[in-house]
Parts: C-alpha cells; structure tokens; sequence
C-alpha cells in the first residue's frame, strides 16, 4: 500500500473506481451545465431551432443594441430593481428581529413550537400560497374584509388587477412565507454566543435593549452582512414561481420582471437569440455586483463570502 | 437560570415586566399568521357547496360537505397528475440522493488524482450558469422536452448538496473505512457497506430537500410539459387556481352537482390534496429540514 512512485497511468487505474464514481459527475456538469454555458453565444447570432447551431449567422451585438432600446425591457429593469429594494430595504431586517424576539422568550417548548410553525409555510408550493394570496386579495376577499373593517377604505379593491398593488404583494407574501425560514440562520448564530458575555454584561448593570444591542445584535453581525451581501447581489434576481403565480394581464405592467420578459420573450414569442441576449448582459452584470458587494463588505466590515 | 435569578438587582424590572408579556404575544400572532392560511384552505374545501356560493367563510365551515372532494377525486386527470408528481418525487429524490452520494464520495477522497480539476470544474457551475433559453434548447435537443424525464435527470446533482455530502464523509472515521479495505473490500463495498449506512442522518435531510423541491415545483412542468399526462399535480393546480382554468372533468362534474358546486370549492379541495402529505410528514420531518440549513449555513 505505501508503496509509493507507480507511474501515473498505474496509479489512475489502481483507483478506477474511485474515477468512476467522479467521471459521471463531471460527464453530468459537462451535458447540463457547460453546454448552456457555451450556448449563450446564440445572443450574438441569427438562431433558428431548424438548423444546427453553428450555422447560425453571426450578427454581434444586434440583440443587444435591440433589447437596450426597448421600452419594455427597460420597465423589467424598473420593476426588478422596485421589487428587489422593497425586499431588500423592509424585508431584510424582518427575519433577524423575529430571531432576536424569539431568543427573548424563555419557555423553551414554547419557543420551539413558535419556531416549528413558523417554517412551515416555506415548504407549501407557490402554487397553494399564491393561490390563497390571489382569492383573499380578490372580490370579498379577506383582504378587502380585514380592511373595511378597520375602516380603511369604504369599497372592495381588486388588489391583484390594480398594477400599482403588485410590488407590495410580492413583499407580503414573501414575508409571510419566508421570514421564519430565513430566521433559522440567524437563530444558530445566535444560539453560538457565549452565554458568559451576558453574564457578564448584566454585572455590568446593561439592560435587556443593552444587551440585545451590544451583545447579540454585534456577534451575529457577520452572520448579517453575509446574508446583505448575497441580497445585494441577487438584486437583479426575482423569485419566478411567485412572480409567475400572481401575474396576470391586468398587472403585467408592474409585474414583469427581468425574468420573466427573458421567459416571455424567449418561450412565449420564440426570440431565442434576443432573450438568450439579455440572459448573457444579466449574467455579466449579476457577477459584477456579487464581486462589488463582496469587495465593499470586506472594505467596511471585514466579512467577506470569498 | 443564572440569568433569571440575577433579574431582580436590576432596576428596570417594571419594563422587562411589560415585555415579557408583549413579546410572547407577538409569537402567538406570528404562529396565527402562519398558520391561517392553511386552515383557510381547509375550512373552505370541507364547506357545503350551497354556503361556498355565498362566499368564502373566514373561521369554521357552516356546514360540512366532501363533495369538492368527491370532485377531485373522481377526475382522472388530476389523479394522472398525483401520480406523475408521486412517481418524480420517488425517482427523482433516490436518482438525486444517489447520484450525488457517490460522486460526492469519490470527490471526498484526497488521494484522487485529479481531484483540483474536479473540483474546480464543478466550483465553475455555481458561479455561471446558461440560463432559461440554452438550458431549454439543450433539452429540446436531448429529446427531454415533454418527456417524464426532464424532471429527473437536470435535477440528479447540485453543488450545494454535494458539498454537504462530501464535509459529512470526512467526519467518518478513517479506520472504518481502511479496515474494510484490509477485508478486501472495494471502493464501491466500502461506500455502500460502511459510508452510507453510516450517514443515515445527513441522507435523510438531503432526501427529504429533494422531496419537498419534486412534489412542489411547477415550472419544470410549464416550461417543459405539453402533453396532459405528464402534467405534474402541481402544474395542474397552477393552470387551476391562477389561470382559472377548469378541466373538462371538472366542468362536468360541476354540471353534475346542477352547477352548485363553485368552482372555489375545487380549488382548494384541489389545494388541500396537493399540500396534505407535506403537511402530513412535516412534524415528523421537520427536524432533519433545519439540519440540512445549519449543514449548508456552516459550509456555505
């Protein structure tokens, strides 16, 4: 065994098993992952499905200079970027402070139910949670109940066909079906803190807003600029299932985001070459802004993904 | 409890008096929040047709029916549905599961010759991917399209889970492994005979990602599916619920009932049969779920 220096070509068939559980791995990448890769060259060519892909002229940027001059693509960009800021900047801070209640209660099988119940809801697919989402905002809905209620407004609105309502549904929906799952992260962060820094603080005579503030909220910060860098970077990105669910004619306006005018551009109208464009511009950028962000964090906070 | 006992030295007590009442309220209202919608969707399927006409009922049905369900039932397209997405959730969770264990293993060992390439080659397809319209191409071209298994083999790897296959191996004890091969076993004996069997915990988290993710996607089945058979449940539902689109079943068996039967009370009898068994399973289940998280929140 400790045998060492067999030639190359003895050592590789010494382990052939091992080999050939990897090569199956790197075969699957190759078909399912580069192959795409290498075909979003067809955003700089004429593609047709009726003839092989490389003899499909090349036309350079055409697609480019087409998908930058239309008015709808730039109304992706506005949406994508209006949904995303709405998530980033009220949606973000929601998960740590349930993370930071919930450490507060004391009653450690109360608090594992609070917790139990409250991921479950992102584990129910988009097409029940949307559904739910689109009959409580319709006709005699709960929405328009809870709000006559209160008296917040005398008629029914039809939330889900008035376009400017649509930026605010995807926030609350979201909420209500993630905050509990993205909380998880920061309640292990949480649970790591050395119990004796608390101890310690209320010696020191550090009240519990004190110790929430300078204790907690500080040890798990690089827990929380992770999470704001990945979010930051993930701003061109939207979530297509939820998207999908709740759009319709009458919102399309506020509702196409980037990916879904590659999806309807692409599949629905069949541009392969213009929306495979547009998937190459977002890619570019989108790796752009992961490196942007990574390298600011690492400037102000010294946490960095890579 | 130390913590406690210290409470009373301090001089805001009056305050930490009224949080402390406050906050687990707030928890209550959280649990109530989350919990509503599913039991919305359940008072309402369950509610006879004739108060379903009247509208929806927000907290207990008025009176008891199981005719949308009898409804839902009885539609074979729906039940074609159920069991497309049952059998991708089976094939595709144990392709998944395996495939992505084994390629893991061999990618765990350090004495692999070519493990950096490998590696590196599979680091690429985290940070790039092609995208909708090549990956739809490519599928086209692979004779995937409208074919049972495009659910499947796109969705037999991922890095993500493969990293967390490969930080679990490496904590089995070497000696395990280097007695086995003493006994003359092979790399593959070894895995399937000592590794697995002994990473029954992190197997389980991964299946049951795998599960959750096959049983309730439906954009695979959008983008890929044309034919009705293969139509996964939860495409169906989608067509159903955002689409408003009724089977020609379900519009018979509307008929049936003489047109009482609203179409809402389908939907979510509809709804109810695709979450049951995620709601079902989930109490039992949901412990390995947020170890999966804590697993990848470390290694990512």
């Amino acid at each position: 065994m400790f045998e060492r220096k067999p030639g190359p070509m003895k050592a590789l068939t010494r382990q052939w098993q091992l080999q050939s559980m990897v090569i199956p791995g790197i075969i699957w990448m190759f078909i399912f992952c580069y192959i795409p890769m290498f075909w979003l060259m067809i955003g700089f060519m004429d593609y047709s499905i009726a003839r092989p892909m490389l003899e499909s002229p090349f036309v350079g940027f055409k697609h480019f200079e087409e998908f930058l001059s239309d008015d709808r693509f730039w109304r992706s960009i506005r949406n994508t970027l209006g949904m995303s800021s709405i998530k980033l900047l009220l949606g973000f801070p929601i998960p740590i402070l349930f993370a930071l209640l919930l450490n507060e209660i004391r009653n450690l099988r109360f608090k594992r139910t609070v917790q139990t119940i409250s991921y479950l809801p992102h584990f129910i697919a988009w097409t029940i949670f949307g559904g739910i989402a689109l009959n409580w905002l319709g006709e005699g809905g709960v929405v328009n109940q809870l709000m006559m209620a209160l008296g917040l407004q005398d008629r029914e609105i039809l939330y889900n066909s008035d376009p400017k309502y649509f930026w605010w549904i995807t926030y609350f929906t979201d909420t209500l079906k993630e905050t509990g799952w993205s909380a998880i992260i920061y309640i292990a962060a949480i649970a790591g803190i050395d119990p004796g820094l608390y101890e310690a603080a209320e010696l020191d005579g550090a009240n519990r807003w004190q110790r929430m503030w300078h204790i907690t909220v500080q040890s798990i910060r690089p827990t929380i600029a992770i999470l704001f860098i990945l979010a930051v970077a993930g701003i061109l990105g939207s979530n297509f299932e939820q998207i999908f669910m709740l759009k319709n004619n009458m919102n399309m306006k506020m509702a196409e985001s980037l990916d879904l005018y590659i999806y309807n551009m692409g599949l629905v109208s069949g541009r392969h070459s213009f929306s495979t464009a547009v998937l190459f511009a977002r890619s570019i950028v989108a790796l752009g802004l992961l490196l942007l962000a990574n390298y600011t964090s690492k400037k102000l906070t010294n946490e960095s993904i890579f | 409890m130390a913590r406690n006992g210290n409470r009373g030295r301090q001089g805001s007590r009056r305050r930490i008096g009224a949080f402390e009442i406050v906050n687990p309220l707030l928890m209550l209202a959280v649990c109530f929040i989350t919990l509503y919608p599913m039991w919305f969707v359940f008072i309402n399927s369950i509610n006879s047709p004739e108060q379903a006409l009247l509208g929806t009922v927000n907290w207990f049905p008025k009176n008891l029916s199981l005719d949308s369900y009898s409804v839902v039932f009885n539609d074979p397209n729906l039940m074609n549905g159920f069991v497309v997405t049952a059998l991708r959730t089976v094939i595709g969770t144990a392709a998944h599961v395996l495939f992505t264990a084994i390629v893991a293993y061999g990618m765990s060992k350090t004495h692999l010759i070519g493990r950096k390439l490998y590696m590196k080659i599979a680091l690429i397809t985290m940070l790039f991917s092609g995208g909708l319209i090549p990956t739809f191409l490519l599928m086209t071209k692979l004779g995937l399209y409208d074919n049972f298994w495009v659910f499947i083999l796109p969705a037999m790897y991922t890095f993500f889970n493969m990293v967390i296959f490969m930080s679990f191996f490496r904590t089995i004890p070497d000696g395990l492994e280097e007695s086995a091969k003493v006994d003359g076993a092979s790399d593959y004996g070894v895995l399937f005979r000592i590794v697995l069997p002994n990473s029954m915990a992190v197997l389980a988290t991964i299946a049951l990602f795998s599960a959750v993710y096959h049983w309730n996607d439906y954009y695979q089945g959008i983008i890929y599916i044309r034919s009705q058979d293969l139509l996964p449940l939860q495409t169906m539902l989608y067509k159903i619920v955002a689409e408003n689109s009724m089977s020609f079943m379900q519009q018979q068996a509307m008929a049936q009932f003489g047109a009482r039967l609203p179409g809402n009370s389908i939907k979510f009898a509809s709804m109810m049969v695709a979450t049951a068994p995620i709601l079902v399973f989930y109490p039992f289940i949901q412990r390995y779920l947020v170890k999966g998280v804590m697993i990848g929140a470390i290694k990512g």
